[in-house]
């Protein structure tokens, strides 16, 4: 019986200490990688109610200290109902997130059915799990809003970038997970209505304007319902106090 | 905090009865102290017998749908159910053949044989080594408190009634005592004719 196998030290985001792990089957050895630290400072915010699933986005596309641009879309459609907002190396995402679209959308036109939004989700979670103990894994974090087709509920999936999936009512990425989340546990119920959870957005976005040390140039919105995905106009204009 | 099996949290327990087994989850998902999911059931169901799954969460999807994928198979090929036996060699060769670059999960198989009608219950470490055991199977980070507990309440020859009370107990008390396993559980009583699934509220914090 293996019991107490010494492992080597996995390596620690020296910014926000996530474990930084990727396994290679081709080498006995472990090999580890570290997640782009950068990738922390990116907001990706998902709230389900009712009949919708919100889901927001940082609009800056940073590179080291630098601000490349301020209107970047973090999301990719991959069906009528189903959205994909990724974060990450710069690089992996986009091309991640694109070749999932394009395989979705293949799908969509063979079948002419679409996939279901959990059916997407262990489809996404299958890709980024043999990308894992590959050579060069992709380093996305994902998070997957939809409503189902069929049922007409609204479902949120959190991904990250080993691979680990989780059905949840809310989620975030990176540090926006340490001041959203305690936020969303206190506020959000599962039959909220798009008015309510536009205010819990706000509460969120307001808190992260207020404690992150990086301007991340507010957040895009868009909204998933059963009717298809449309962006919401968020007014990120207005300056929030500093406690 | 240095190894793959405590990234994610969860733990794992397996006990035997008078002609019944008991397994039992935890439902956390975290990524180190932060907890992202309060409702990642860690046990799957492969006909009648049951295996759960600790570790790395991105092992215990992956493993559990590879297994799902097999006994699928299996029951195809074979045209009839698989038995827990045969289960825990599939488990075992399956983990083995990544024996240099593991999944990082400690599996526990608990169901009854259909043919002998006897209980059986099984766990494994990373690579497919088979723990057979009489009494109870632990796994994951709160594997040292369920040892404790099961240890302390665990008796022969339990009717299932009882089993359920004491896997429970075990469960939810070493849970309590862990910061990485928790927020309630499943509990599977199985019997030869029938199964019970029960949720655990446990403690919310």
């Amino acid at each position: 019986m293996l019991e107490a196998r010494e492992f080597p030290p996995i390596f620690l985001c020296p910014v926000c200490k996530a474990p930084q792990l990727i396994t290679s089957k081709y080498a006995s050895t472990f090999l580890f990688i570290y997640q782009p630290p950068k990738s922390c400072q990116e907001v990706l915010l998902g709230i389900t109610g009712k009949d919708f699933t919100l889901i927001a986005a940082s609009k800056a596309a940073m590179r080291g200290a630098t601000i490349l641009k301020a209107s970047d879309d973090k999301t990719r459609q991959l069906n009528k109902h189903t959205l994909m907002a990724f974060s990450g190396e710069a690089g992996d995402t986009v091309q991640f997130a694109e070749y999932i679209q394009a395989n979705a959308q293949l799908y969509s036109m063979r079948n002419e059915a679409d996939l279901s939004p959990s059916a997407m989700a262990n489809f996404v979670r299958r890709e980024l799990a043999s990308s894992l103990r590959s050579r060069k894994p992709y380093m996305v974090n994902l998070l997957l809003g939809g409503v189902d087709p069929i049922t007409d509920k609204p479902s949120l999936h959190w991904l990250d970038y080993l691979a680990a999936l989780a059905p949840v009512p809310y989620a975030a990425h990176g540090y926006a997970q340490y001041y959203c989340l305690s936020i969303l546990d206190k506020h959000h119920q599962p039959d909220i209505d798009l008015e309510r959870g536009l205010e819990l957005l706000r509460l969120c976005t307001d808190e992260l304007k207020r404690r992150l040390p990086i301007d991340f140039k507010g957040v895009l919105v868009k909204v998933v319902t059963k009717d298809g995905i449309r962006e919401i106009d968020y007014d990120d204009s207005k300056q929030v106090q500093s406690a | 905090m240095s190894s793959p099996f405590s990234i994610n949290g969860g733990a794992c327990v397996a006990m035997v009865g008078k002609d019944c087994v008991a397994i039992a989850c935890d439902l956390r998902l975290g990524l180190q102290s932060l907890t992202v999911s309060n409702n990642f059931p860690k046990i799957f169901p492969y006909g009648d017998v049951y295996l759960g799954l600790t570790g790395l969460a991105t092992d215990v999807a992956t493993v559990s749908d590879l297994l799902r994928y097999k006994v699928n198979l299996y029951r195809l090929r074979e045209e009839r159910a698989i038995s827990p036996q045969t289960l825990a060699n599939l488990v075992s060769s399956s983990l083995y053949e990544r024996r240099f670059g593991p999944f990082f999960v400690s599996p526990v198989i608990a169901g009854i044989n259909h043919t002998t009608g006897k209980p059986f219950i099984c766990g494994f470490d990373s690579i497919g080594c088979i723990d057979f055991a009489k009494d109870f199977i632990v796994s994951g980070t709160a594997s040292d408190q369920l040892f404790g507990t099961c240890e302390g309440l665990w008796e022969p020859d339990l009717a299932p009634e009882d089993l359920f009370e004491t896997i429970s107990q075990a469960l939810l008390n070493a849970v309590d005592r862990d910061a990485l396993s928790g927020w309630g559980a499943h509990v599977y009583i199985i019997e030869k004719d029938k199964v019970t699934k029960r949720l655990l509220k446990g403690r919310q914090d």
